[in-house]
């Protein structure tokens, strides 16, 4: 076990250059760059500028020595600062000698998109373990047809267009929730459980939409994981001892289909931070997705590698996370170590 | 295959639905009753009536026509990024499953490191970086969906390499490329094609999603995703403009979600027999 | 999207897990201790299902405030002038800083523009007029203009605002160390001097007519709080201290900035309390938002104003519509270096070609203007007896005749040396510069010509057509100042690479205008000169005017004071005396 441990925690290094690498020359097939967009296409603004612009970010050096450099950077964990926004630090606060902090700009995005990632993966699975378990109880009749047919919509539907529908329905005609933003105007003066409230409406429809077009993927995986395991023979030989259909379920076949379950958490950790660009633009919510997209629109290349870097290293944790949970849930892998 | 249809009447939902597309945007020449790119200033913005059955967009151009020749693009999309993405994860999870090795490993590092970044942000990037023509589009999509392709192939070969039929083949001195190809890849097909069917709907949507932003297919051309984003902002007034293409994209990703699953689980059964 | 990855991660596990279920045939059963934990986990989490959606049911209900008390209000009934209200508008952007030297984009300039002072403003009917300084003089020999300040004047945080101010804000922004594109208007100063504390005088070499436009467009920084800070990463620019109506009160990144009345200010005071700018990115939901009366304002587009909103009686009841000529015009401009644009027969015929009236119609539902000459209809520099070019295809299909195409082997497409004529009109991801485009193409078509329509995204398009010349058309816009120097976007000198004269316009007389534009201070005398730069370059067409917009916006009826019909300033000039009567005010906590 530890030895396989180590040897998959060795291979991430290789992996991160190579995906740092992957994503830094992508990003230097951009044409323009920050000089390009900032002055904003305006007459008055003068080339001096621009070329020493040009010259403080080390945008005139060649693309791998810009690469070695921000390799250098990364070292030390400095994710640098943003070229956009007048060098707001990309990942961690940063107090300057008057003792102003000045948030980092991944640090701020990054708890917003977690909240609504992982309400709504909750909310998927409170929602699609029962409707996976009928559904591979009443295989191929009625229910389980009307319960694929039902995720499947729910995957179908493009998510803005729900979104748009939705929130006229609910913030125009009736004044149920907001339409968007995070927090309300007055939300600072607010007593602390009215701020909860508070932020909880204004993501209701974000994690609403995302839990109905992300319920298709793991339902199935119930249904199919159930199945799969209900036709082992132990099922079998436990029915035959006479055990109730009820324990047979719950107690043998719920639990050994739940196992890789606990996998999809550690794999869905990467996907946690990805926030839905869409959806962001859409209900005005400051998350990952709207700081990914305009740092690409802006040639923002600091926000841009240190998104890509966080969400690759995210996802390499997770894929050894969800692979050393499984072998510790599942009690084989478990006892056969132990041997 | 008939059976198979029949078993499931999902399947056959989507079937259908499916087949019914397809005619549709074959046939779209024929049936359009208006030519899709034709402006006319005097027409903007009707409502649904028996001139224009889906009523018409903010140029006058009837929006039914243009459903149907938007219906060609985001098909065409679906299958030309599939096709590229099953090409290339055939051919890798083919060598990978078949040969084993340093060869396996380096292409499965290879995927982790695909897998690693976010699919969606890369696609957004080099889009914005080309320009957003469908073409690009098509192969961005395309070079982004090849890792799950690749992982079931490479299964599928993994579990068929040591099966007797191979060993025998091996043993009457066979050459690995006829193995793969005569032996080997037909018996993946199943999940091949349905992974497929599966990736044509992805692309569909995310087509649509492009489109939201400004990065999919272009003006003049049609699509239903463009139809849909150029509406966005009036969906109280022009509703025939969201709710036409959005029923559209949610019917054929529908159909071809029910048929691929349907057709997975047609062919690995689970039977819970009693 | 995330869930699709959630998928993805789905066939890895069960690819994971399969091969060990497989071999598990025949093994002993699984270990399970007890039967209870999975089965209470069951109802459990069914239990949990259940409350959420009872929970959800009960917030939607709970915050079902009945919005029907406020429909049936009559927010048009006249009131009497008076403080007080909150304003709610909604910007697409985020400003990144609100230090406008060094943050050009729209959204920080608008909201700077509340808080700062400049030494100079426009009134109403476009003049200038004094607003720290209350009386300029310029030399005799038209090179040193000397600004006499107001007396007692304060900063927001009640320091006297003197000349040393303006000193230093010069000084900063001619700075090289100091990242504004905006330094070369203010380079040309060679000497800037503070002879007392309510004076300020600058020296140009040569006499400048622009200078005066200049100075109406710096904004004044405090020198007491900056001195000894790097403008370009100074905390000030997100806490800063101004001297105009409002100060800063509070921004939540990304979400609100809100600001409030400024006691101290320069100007006197203003009328409405708070301005609240909400950040929202999508026009779709700005538009829900006015729609649920979440924000007061919004700029609208052709199809909002003339459509949606009049066919919505509920909506458009509270909502007043305003309309007025917008600061800029849409062109379609040629790459002069490449055949056949070089060639002004081609361009006049393509300008024939254009129906521009259709072009308005269709894609401003008529709410635009076409013009003649690159200025706003209706100022002192747009020359009146210009006409516009008219819809005559038989017109062009005659000077591309005389200009040597014709379609040889039929197939409608006009032809010359063999090669047809055929070419790519470039745009950004702007809706009526496609829809533009689009109908562009189909006019030509008519005559001839085959057109090819490209939308870019912005900074490619910059950054890999534009300034490199990689084109053949575009269709972009010139947002306009009031100074009329344009010599940046005509003069030969002007094109290197990433500067503004991309279509390569060389024309000696022009050239001689443009110079002799900036050097005249007569505004009567410089009217004539800019009169006959137009004249030329109507002639010449090295553009295509298609149209100026009009810039459309929603306020809600209750706020009052606004000047309507739109004075040539437009409806923004007079934001500090609109007001909002206290009966119609919102109430500020419980909105959403």
């Amino acid at each position: 076990m530890l030895k396989y441990l180590v040897k998959r925690i060795f291979w991430m290094i290789p992996m991160m250059i190579g995906i740092s690498l992957i994503s830094f020359f992508i990003m230097h097939l951009a044409p323009g760059d920050i000089t390009t967009t900032e002055a904003n296409f305006n007459p008055k603004a003068s080339q001096e500028s621009r070329q020493k612009l040009r010259e403080l970010y080390n945008l005139d050096k060649p693309v791998i020595v810009q690469y070695g450099l921000w390799l250098k950077r990364i070292a030390t964990l400095d994710f640098g600062t943003s070229f956009a926004s007048h060098q707001r630090p990309v990942f961690w606060q940063t107090k300057d000698k008057e003792g102003n902090v000045t948030l980092g700009m991944i640090q701020e995005a990054l708890p917003i998109t977690l909240l609504i990632n992982v309400l709504s993966l909750l909310l998927i699975i409170l929602i699609a373990l029962p409707l996976g378990v009928v559904a591979a109880l009443k295989q191929n009749q009625l229910p389980d047809r009307t319960i694929t047919l039902f995720v499947f919509i729910g995957f179908a539907i493009p998510g803005f267009w729900l979104a748009l529908m939705l929130m006229y329905w609910t913030g125009v005609q009736h004044n149920w929730l907001p339409i968007s933003g995070l927090n309300s105007i007055g939300y600072e003066r607010m007593p602390w459980l009215a701020q909860q409230i508070d932020t909880l409406k204004h993501l209701a429809l974000p994690i609403f939409i995302s839990a109905i077009t992300g319920l298709a993927g793991i339902a199935l995986f119930v249904r199919n994981g159930m199945l799969d395991v209900l036709n082992q023979d132990y099922i079998t030989t436990a029915r035959s001892k006479g055990l109730s259909e009820n324990r047979v379920i719950y107690g043998h076949a719920l639990r050994n289909a739940l196992l890789p379950l606990v996998t999809i958490f550690g794999l869905s950790i990467p996907g946690l931070i990805g926030g839905s660009v869409i959806a962001e633009s859409i209900f005005a919510i400051p998350g990952m997705g709207k700081l990914f997209i305009d740092a690409v629109n802006m040639r923002d290349f600091p926000v841009i590698m240190g998104i890509l870097t966080i969400g690759a290293l995210l996802t390499l944790l997770g894929n050894l996370l969800a692979d050393i949970m499984y072998a510790w849930a599942d009690p084989r892998v478990r006892r056969g170590v132990a041997q | 295959m008939k059976k198979v249809l029949l078993s499931n009447p999902l399947i056959l939902i989507g079937f259908a639905i499916i087949a019914s597309i397809l005619l549709l945007a074959f046939l779209a020449p024929l049936i359009a009753p208006y030519d899709p790119d034709a402006i006319d200033v005097k027409s903007i913005l009707l409502a649904p009536s028996v001139q224009h059955w889906m009523g018409t967009d903010g140029l006058g151009r009837d929006v039914f026509s243009r459903m149907l020749y938007g219906a060609r693009i985001s098909l065409l999309v679906g299958f030309v990024a599939v096709g590229i993405s099953t090409i290339i994860g055939i051919i890798l999870g083919a060598i990978a499953g078949f040969y084993r090795g340093w060869v396996d490993t380096f292409i499965m590092r290879l995927v982790d490191v695909m897998l690693s970044i976010p699919t969606f942000f890369l696609i957004l990037a080099v889009i914005a970086f080309l320009s957003p023509s469908i073409w690009n589009i098509m192969i961005v999509i395309g070079l982004t969906s090849w890792m799950g392709v690749t992982r079931l192939v490479r299964a599928e070969f993994l579990s068929l390499r040591n099966r007797e039929f191979v060993l025998a083949t091996q043993t009457l001195g066979a050459k690995d490329a006829r193995l793969i190809f005569t032996h080997l890849l037909p018996n993946s097909l199943t999940p091949i094609i349905v992974s497929s069917i599966l990736g044509i709907a992805s692309a569909v949507l995310l087509e649509s999603g492009l489109s939201f932003l400004g990065l999919g297919v272009q003006a003049p051309q049609a699509s239903w995703g463009n139809i849909l984003t150029d509406g966005k902002e009036y969906i109280q007034f022009a509703w025939w403009l969201s709710l036409f293409p959005g029923l559209a994209i949610l019917i054929t990703v529908l159909g071809y979600n029910l048929l691929g699953d349907g057709l997975r689980d047609a062919y690995n059964p689970r039977s819970n027999q009693r | 999207m995330f869930f699709n990855r959630l998928f993805l991660a789905i066939f890895r596990a069960r690819e994971n897990h399969r091969p060990a279920s497989r071999m598990d045939t025949g093994s002993q059963s699984i270990a399970n201790e007890d039967g209870c934990i999975p089965r209470f986990f069951f109802y459990f989490s069914r239990a949990v299902f259940a409350w959420l959606s009872l929970s959800f049911c009960l917030v939607l209900s709970a915050c079902n405030n009945a919005n029907e008390a406020t429909i049936n209000i009559d927010y048009s009934q006249a009131a009497q002038p008076q403080e007080g209200g909150t304003l709610i508008d909604a910007s697409v952007g985020e400003p990144s800083g609100l230090i406008a030297m060094t943050a050009g984009e729209s959204a920080a300039s608008a909201i700077a523009s509340n808080i700062f002072n400049s030494l100079l403003k426009y009134d109403k009917k476009l003049d200038l007029t004094g607003e720290l300084a209350q009386s300029w003089e310029v030399s005799p020999d038209k090179k040193t203009i000397t600004f006499h300040l107001k007396p007692n004047l304060k900063w927001a945080d009640g320091k006297a605002l003197t000349s040393e101010d303006v000193l230093f804000t010069w000084q900063k922004v001619t700075d090289d160390n100091t990242r504004t594109p905006y330094g070369a208007d203010y380079k040309l100063v060679i000497k800037a001097e503070t002879p007392d504390a309510n004076t300020f005088r600058v020296t140009y070499e040569a006499p400048y007519a622009p200078a005066l436009d200049s100075w109406a467009g710096l904004h004044i920084l405090p020198k007491h709080l900056l001195k000894d800070q790097d403008i370009n990463t100074t905390a000030f620019k997100r806490n800063p201290v101004g001297s105009h109506y409002y100060k800063l009160e509070s921004w939540k990144n990304n979400q609100h900035l809100t600001l409030t009345r400024n006691a101290n200010a320069t100007q006197g005071q203003a009328r409405i309390n708070k301005l609240i700018t909400r950040i929202i990115p999508d026009k779709a939901s700005q538009f829900l938002e006015l729609s649920a009366d979440n924000i007061d304002m919004m700029g609208l587009n052709p199809i909002q104003y003339s459509r949606v909103l009049p066919a919505r009686k509920e909506l458009s009841k509270n909502m007043g519509l305003y309309k007025e000529l917008g600061n800029g015009y849409t062109y379609m401009g040629f790459n002069l270096k490449r055949k056949p644009f070089d060639d002004v027969r081609v361009r006049q015929a393509i300008n024939y070609a254009i129906n521009k009236q259709e072009i308005i119609d269709g894609v401003l539902l008529g709410l635009g203007e076409p013009i003649a000459s690159p200025y706003k209809p209706g100022t002192r520099w747009s020359n009146p007896a210009l006409k516009p070019y008219s819809y005559d295809p038989e017109k062009a299909r005659q000077l591309l005749k005389e200009a040597g195409f014709s379609d040889s082997n039929a197939d409608g497409i006009l032809e010359k040396d063999g090669k047809p004529f055929s070419f790519e009109i470039l745009t950004n991801q702007n809706k009526e510069r496609e829809m533009s485009a689009v109908l562009i193409q189909r006019r030509l078509k008519e005559v001839g010509i085959e057109v090819n329509i490209r939308a870019l995204e912005w900074a490619s398009f910059l950054g890999r057509f534009i300034e490199p010349r990689e084109f053949d058309a575009v269709i972009l816009g010139w947002g306009l100042g009031l100074e009329p120097d344009q010599y940046g976007m005509w003069h030969s000198s002007q094109q290197a690479p990433k500067q503004f004269n991309f279509i390569s316009y060389n024309n000696p007389k022009v050239d001689t205008l443009l110079e002799a534009g900036r050097l005249e201070l007569n505004p009567d005398k410089r009217q004539m000169i800019y009169h006959q730069l137009a004249e030329i370059l109507l002639e010449d067409s090295p553009i295509i005017y298609l149209y100026a917009g009009y810039g459309l916006t929603a306020v809600h009826k209750r706020v009052h004071g606004i000047d309507s019909p739109a004075p040539p300033a437009g409806i923004g000039h007079n934001t500090h005396e609109w007001y909002i009567p206290s009966q119609y005010a919102r109430n500020e906590i419980s909105e959403h």
